[in-house]
């Protein structure tokens, strides 16, 4: 092998087929190496090396070979099915062969020098059986358990990596956690290459997981921890980190519903494909000004996604008909759909994952979230930040205008800690105002970027008649902001 | 002594007669034992395995035996059926119940014992 082909051929690398892998990765794991994962009971690392076989065999032309330590073929075929995938259908087109490994220590009585050559020869022959390219041995662990010399066992998988290195296969092998070593066995003693580490923790009841590059040799890549979800659909890593900057910006601008709203941002409302923050306390009208957009987008043969996380679709539909709003006509005709759940139903990964998902199905040209000071119920608000920043740059992408509402006041620790005043394009203010006797809503541009608005406060109103925007009424004695000549800018 | 220059299915005989005993674990006075002795390739260590096992059967199970040799690198796909991983592995088919034991049975009393076989003597 000259020098330039083995440089090359260790910088190789098989994509797993896993979501968002082999975005942090660079491509994936590396090519004819093992690769180690390791992690705790239930960490999800047995269901990684299987969806890497069978994202292998099905995606890329690779059939793959599962040696089994632990479950038995029935087991696996009967436990990954909940998720979506079929082994035994694999198994019967040759794609996949299962070799379940009983290492039983009762039945393992030595009686003098031997070596775990009938390993080789088993794995030799399933991988030759289908010209599998892939390989998954989970887990060394049982090995560990059940063979009495250790020193043996050491020095036997040592020649296995080898071997699987000289026969050319990108081979995944599962490790336990262990405490101080990152496998129980050090088994990342001769699994150097590239180990992955895969965590599973319950914070504040709600489970994450979460997935850290520890080593990959030859390759730059990620340090961070990157949260995962397990669904139907197998794996998704959900890379918050890796976002750049860049979108393309619309000209076009599309109205809130709203005319005299409009009139505060030249006449025209929001540019297509923008943010929009309504800050408000409860009560001052957000939701409203928020559905009125979306109904505005339907009356104009568009389709409005609106993410409901208090209120369930009838009960908005019922609260919005008091102002004029018919919701049920647009949901009838399909243009608007609802996606109504409760922050603290699942884990903020899974919240994220399944709402680009909607996103990705429905493919509407404006989405509503409300509010998205409900998601810090459930999660930190670091996190939260993390997950905005990258449901709006999914939104960005495909100039959908999303319209954001939040209940907090943004000066105040949490909100400064979601921080996303600061990367919305349009931040509107309500606030609840006392006027002598009276309360009285007041509405307010704090910025929009890229264009001329009011910056004038204006009193918002709410009738069965609709929404609407006056100037404010002078006030007698002590007033609260200056009133000033209408000025429409 | 048998001829051990290639393994193949060779088969060492000690010819007696087969005896319908009960399953019971330990040997039953005239229970016909049915050896098989996994290998890969003519190894030492294989080769030193199938001496010690012959010599195990003349001392102990005289002329009531049989010895199969199955060798892996030529029969791989004979390994996943009895659950081999290492080798060599030496397999009690007859009498049931099956016993495993590994290695190159150097160690006598502890072949004896993985095979539930009790001493003569």
């Amino acid at each position: 092998m000259s020098s330039a082909e083995h440089v090359s051929n260790a910088l190789r690398k098989t994509a797993s087929g896993i979501r968002g892998f082999d975005e942090i990765t660079g491509g994936g794991v590396p090519s004819g190496r093992p690769t180690l994962i390791c992690g705790g009971p239930g960490c999800g690392k047995t269901l990684f090396g299987i969806e890497f076989l069978i994202r292998g065999a099905l995606e890329k032309g690779e059939p793959g070979v599962l040696m089994s330590f632990e479950e038995r073929p029935e087991d696996l075929i009967d436990n990954t099915q909940a998720l979506g995938f079929d082994l035994g259908d694999l198994v019967r087109r040759k794609l996949l062969v299962i070799d379940y490994v009983k290492v039983d220590r009762s039945e393992i009585q030595e009686t003098g020098e031997y070596d775990l050559e009938g390993l080789f020869v088993r794995l030799n022959l399933a991988i030759d059986a289908i010209g599998a390219k892939r390989v998954l041995l989970d887990t060394i662990e049982s090995l560990f358990a059940g063979l009495p010399n250790e020193l043996l066992l050491r020095s036997e998988l040592r020649r296995l990596f080898l071997w699987l290195k000289e026969k050319g296969v990108t081979a995944i092998v599962t490790g336990e956690r262990g405490t101080g070593m990152l496998t129980r066995h050090g088994l990342e003693e001769y699994i150097s290459d590239c180990v992955i580490l895969l965590d599973h923790r319950v914070t504040a009841q709600v489970s994450t997981r979460r997935l850290r590059v520890v080593k990959y040799r030859g390759s730059t890549h990620g340090t961070n921890e990157y949260p995962f979800i397990i669904d139907t659909d197998g794996i998704t890593v959900i890379p918050i980190t890796s976002v750049g900057l860049v979108h393309h910006a619309p000209e076009e601008r599309l109205s809130t519903g709203i005319p005299a709203l409009d009139d505060m941002f030249g006449g025209a409302g929001f540019y297509r494909g923008s943010s929009v923050l309504l800050t408000g306390s409860a009560g001052t009208g957000k939701t409203t000004i928020a559905a009125r957009f979306a109904e505005a987008a339907c009356e104009r043969g568009e389709r409005a996604l609106f993410f409901a996380f208090e209120e369930s679709q009838d009960q908005l539909a019922r609260n919005m008909a008091s102002v004029g709003m018919a919701l049920a006509r647009h949901t009838k005709s399909g243009r608007l759909m609802s996606s109504c759940m409760r922050p603290t139903l699942v884990g903020l990964e899974a919240h994220l994952s399944g709402m680009m998902r909607q996103i990705d199905a429905v493919k509407p040209d404006v989405t509503v979230i409300d509010p998205i000071s409900s998601l810090l119920t459930a999660s930190a608000a670091p996190d939260v930040h993390a997950m905005l920043i990258r449901l709006i740059d999914h939104l960005k992408m495909q100039d959908i205008t999303v319209v954001m509402t939040s209940l907090l006041n943004e000066t105040s620790a949490p909100a400064t800690e979601m921080g996303i005043s600061s990367i919305v394009d349009t931040w509107i203010d309500v606030r609840d105002a006392a006027v002598g006797k009276d309360r009285r809503r007041e509405l307010y541009v704090i910025k929009s970027r890229g264009m001329k608005h009011s910056r004038q406060v204006r009193e918002l109103t709410l009738s069965d008649a609709g929404i609407n925007l006056t100037d404010l009424a002078p006030l007698a004695g002590s007033s609260m902001r200056p009133v000033g000549k209408k000025r429409v800018t | 002594m048998a001829e051990a220059a290639k393994w193949s299915t060779a088969l060492t005989d000690g010819s007696g007669q087969a005896d319908d005993d009960g399953d019971t674990g330990t040997a039953e006075p005239g229970a016909m034992w049915n050896l098989r002795l996994y290998v890969a390739g003519q190894t030492p260590r294989s080769l030193a395995a199938f001496a010690n096992l012959n010599r195990l059967c003349e001392t102990h199970l005289s002329g009531r035996y049989s010895i199969e040799v199955v060798d892996l690198l030529t029969h791989p796909q004979l390994a996943e059926g009895d659950q081999i991983l290492a080798i060599p592995t030496l397999v009690r088919k007859l009498p049931p119940p099956i016993k495993k034991i590994i290695g190159d049975l150097s160690d006598v009393e502890k072949t004896l014992v993985g095979l539930d076989l009790i001493a003569r003597r």
